[in-house]
């Protein structure tokens, strides 16, 4: 009995699971495994139609005989880097038309032309002819020849399917794409997007945890940058910090805190001397980071609101009668408990981070030194079209994520535990 | 000692109520006025020389005639040093001295002498100058994007601080962009799609994510922990490592450009999330109640429709809030997979208005403002389920 009810429980537990595991498994596991197959082809991504063969089909009169017309096919292969075999051509004409002169690769029967043109190569060719004339001597209705389209068939490869390899995608990955610097300006933006997100939400979340009025509207609030719709918040920051008519920019110049609108987007570098040491900040990338920080530091603070929450109030009652000051307090309380939740947070968040790609694609598209890798595999892939290497770029973030996720499970799994 | 407290009251305070009045006065800029300078040291002389009133004065008034007459005074000094200023500016430098003069209402000569003071006075002028400061930054961006739906590029341009809005005009003229975004740019169609890809996709989510969830919940099966595991890391990967091989069989399956298509990717991407969710619920109904679902003679078909789901009802509809946000705010995808007008998200629809340097920044914005407002609304109706949702569905964006 009891060995059927778990069989029984068994069978219902994999009918349950199984939609949503192979719906997972067709959307986002398998692309994965897929880019590791793409990244070692040569593929373009004019390439990844499955070659075809066409035709555009030109009607001309002949001279003044109407009764006889010009047929132009101007056949080619879609593909410009893989052959089609076996071609075979179609059309058909009205009663009482039939062609003259036909091409010895085709044939006449039953008011159709059919053809079997063979292999065709890539980028093949042809202008192929053919004089139709009507039986009759009537005048043959151009419209009505035009009107009828050709059917072509082939046989072809799915060019994403085909057995040849290359290891020229990563060769250019490495060594033609600047993959020190695109390395450098991802962590860079990572890191400090990431820390800067924690450190407001530490602020944020300190803040609101006083017995302050309408501390629930503020938490709402605060909230706002993260569950605003992206698109629209990146083009008002845009509009905003634009040098020309920008409002941040007319009041910086306004109140003479400037003289000259800044480029913060669209500029690399900017010059700035502290203490009479000079050193060139990344502007662009700094901006795009305060994006980043003003955008996720909601749900850092979400976090360690809940957890500021739960500490008891006899830890600060204790501490009072003992007569810690409030930076004590805050040192001594308040960040050890919070310890274990900013960890898990700075894992979760550098990962994301990491991944982070509309943010960056909205405000400036990469340009002024804000490239990252996510950046990049659109840029390769869709901009560049060369869909290879934008995958192979993508396998460098699967490497790059999968050691993060082995630091993230050793260091900080147990801490969830514990949590 | 006293003295050592004293001066960091004195600056402190000061200090704060300074940097309130240049955000008051930016805010006014913005209405118009022609500042051309914030004046911060002649406040912050006065916000000082103020502070320094009041603690002298001490109890020896009544508090709200101490408050009103020192915030009257202050209110005057600072009408002669920016002359051609308006009265309803006047009158908020007055109420917020009033608010700043209330809040310094708990110190005294005496509470200066308490142990560890300077600090106090720190943290608590820091709440309060944080609180503003955070509402400020969070909220600008957002007021600058309502507004300048209302404006038109000339009137930007030509004075790029003026986001004072005309009511006298009639009530079309103001809200010109949004008709005409409704109108020429076919808007409406593009909201109508936005909601059926997010409606949609929270539906099948849900379809595909509780019978799942119950599974790994509730019922043992060889590669149970294994699945739980994956749940984890699947939803650490992007979806900018997904695009390129999705693009290429979409193109081929023929389902780019069409809403079923989003639909599939929008659910498969959210789909772990929700069954890490909803699993860590059900985990939580007490077992004693779905074995009387089973003596009753219920399948599981029955378990999970009559008991788990009205037992859950909190966690479906955060899940649901929490995916529908999702969808609704998804770009990546929408990006790469629609490239014809007749079947943009709202999104892509904004973005693509972008891609024309022509198109007037206040067409923009109206755009920006009806892809946020439903979000936002919705988040604020809701506040209570979304919040828990993105609490616990944090580990994904």
């Amino acid at each position: 009995m009891s060995v059927s009810l778990s069989k029984l429980e068994k069978r219902t537990a994999y009918t349950l699971v199984l939609p949503a595991v192979l719906l997972v498994f067709a959307i986002v596991l398998f692309p994965i495994f897929a880019n590791v197959w793409i990244s070692f082809k040569d593929i373009e991504l004019k390439d990844i139609r499955i070659p075809e063969p066409r035709a555009k089909k030109i009607v001309k009169s002949i001279s003044d005989n109407q009764s006889e017309l010009k047929i132009i096919y101007k056949l080619r292969n879609s593909s410009l880097i893989q052959g089609i075999r076996d071609v075979q051509f179609q059309d058909k004409f009205p009663t009482n038309v039939s062609p003259i002169n036909l091409d010895p690769r085709c044939n006449f029967q039953s008011k159709k032309v059919v053809c079997n043109f063979g292999n065709w190569q890539a980028k093949y060719r042809e202008n192929f002819e053919i004089t139709v004339q009507n039986n009759n001597g009537e005048t043959i209705d151009k419209k009505i020849i035009k009107s009828q389209k050709p059917i072509l068939s082939g046989k072809a490869d799915n060019p994403l399917l085909t057995a040849n390899f290359t290891l020229e995608n990563f060769k250019k990955v490495f060594y033609e794409n600047n993959f020190v610097e695109l390395l450098s300006t991802t962590f860079y933006f990572t890191f400090f997007g990431t820390v800067g997100a924690i450190i407001f939400g530490i602020l944020a979340a300190q803040l609101v945890n006083q017995n302050i009025q309408g501390r629930t509207y503020m938490r709402g609030i605060l909230l706002f940058p993260y569950v605003g719709p992206v698109v629209a918040l990146a083009y008002t920051w845009t509009l905003l910090l634009d040098p020309n008519s920008g409002t941040l920019n007319a009041l910086l110049v306004n109140f003479n805190i400037i003289e000259t609108p800044i480029n913060l987007l669209g500029q690399k570098y900017m010059t700035i001397s502290i203490l009479g040491f000079e050193f060139k900040l990344r502007l662009a990338l700094t901006t795009v980071i305060f994006f980043e920080i003003w955008r996720y530091f909601p749900l850092a603070f979400l976090f360690i609101l809940a957890r500021l929450q739960a500490i008891p109030q006899t830890l600060y009652e204790a501490a009072d009668v003992d007569g810690a000051s409030p930076i004590q307090k805050f040192i001594h309380i308040t960040l050890p408990q919070i310890t274990a939740i900013i960890s898990i947070l700075f894992m979760i968040r550098f990962i994301w981070n990491f991944n982070k790609f509309e943010d960056i694609f909205l405000l400036t598209g990469g340009a002024s030194g804000t490239r990252t890798l996510p950046i990049n595999v659109y840029q390769q892939g869709f901009a560049v079209s060369d869909i290879g290497m934008g995958s192979a770029v993508s396998i460098v973030i699967v490497i790059l994520l999968l050691i993060f996720m082995v630091i993230y499970f050793r260091l900080i799994g147990k801490r969830i535990n514990e949590a | 000692m006293k003295l050592k407290s004293l001066s960091i009251f004195l600056i402190i305070s000061s200090f704060f109520l300074t940097c309130i009045l240049s955000i008051w006065k930016i805010m006014a800029t913005l209405q118009g006025l022609s500042f051309n300078n914030l004046n911060t040291t002649p406040v912050f002389l006065n916000g000082i020389l103020l502070s320094l009133i009041f603690i002298i004065i001490g109890n020896k008034i009544n508090h709200l005639t101490k408050i009103f007459s020192l915030s009257f005074l202050f209110s005057l000094l600072y009408f002669y040093l920016n002359e051609s200023s308006p009265y309803w500016y006047i009158l908020g430098v007055f109420l917020i001295t009033l608010f700043f003069t209330n809040k310094l209402k708990k110190y005294s000569v005496q509470s200066l002498k308490e142990d560890f003071i300077s600090e106090k006075i720190i943290f608590d002028f820091i709440t309060l100058f944080g609180i503003v400061f955070f509402a400020f930054v969070i909220l600008f961006p957002f007021y600058i994007m309502l507004i300048t739906s209302f404006k038109t590029q000339i009137a930007l341009l030509v004075n790029p601080l003026d986001f004072s809005l005309d009511f006298s005009k009639n009530l079309t003229d103001l809200l010109k962009s949004y008709f005409i975004i409704f109108e020429t740019y076919n808007f409406g169609r593009y909201i109508l799609i936005s909601s059926a890809v997010s409606i949609g996709t929270v539906i099948v989510t849900l379809l595909f994510a509780i019978p799942a969830a119950y599974a790994v919940a509730r019922l043992n099966f060889f590669g149970k922990n294994f699945l739980s595991t994956s749940i984890l890391i699947i939803y650490m990967f992007p979806a900018i490592v997904l695009v390129i091989p999705l693009y290429t069989v979409f193109s081929q399956l023929g389902l780019r450009n069409s809403i079923f298509g989003l639909l599939i990717v929008y659910t498969a991407t959210t789909l772990p999330v929700a069954i890490y969710m909803l699993q860590g619920y059900f985990k939580s109904i007490p077992k004693e109640i779905e074995d009387a679902g089973i003596m009753d003679g219920q399948n599981w078909f029955g378990i999970i429709l009559k008991i788990i789901i009205p037992l859950s009802l909190p966690a479906i509809a955060s899940v649901a809030l929490y995916v529908f946000m999702i969808a609704w705010n998804e770009f990546l995808f929408s990006l790469m997979f629609l490239d014809n007008p007749k079947s943009f998200t709202l999104s892509r629809a904004i973005q693509y208005l972008s891609g024309d340097a022509e198109t007037p920044r206040q067409y923009l914005m109206a755009g920006s403002v009806i892809v946020t407002l439903p979000i936002l609304f919705i988040f604020i109706y809701f506040e209570k389920y979304l919040v828990s949702g993105l609490t616990a569905g944090s580990v994904k964006e």
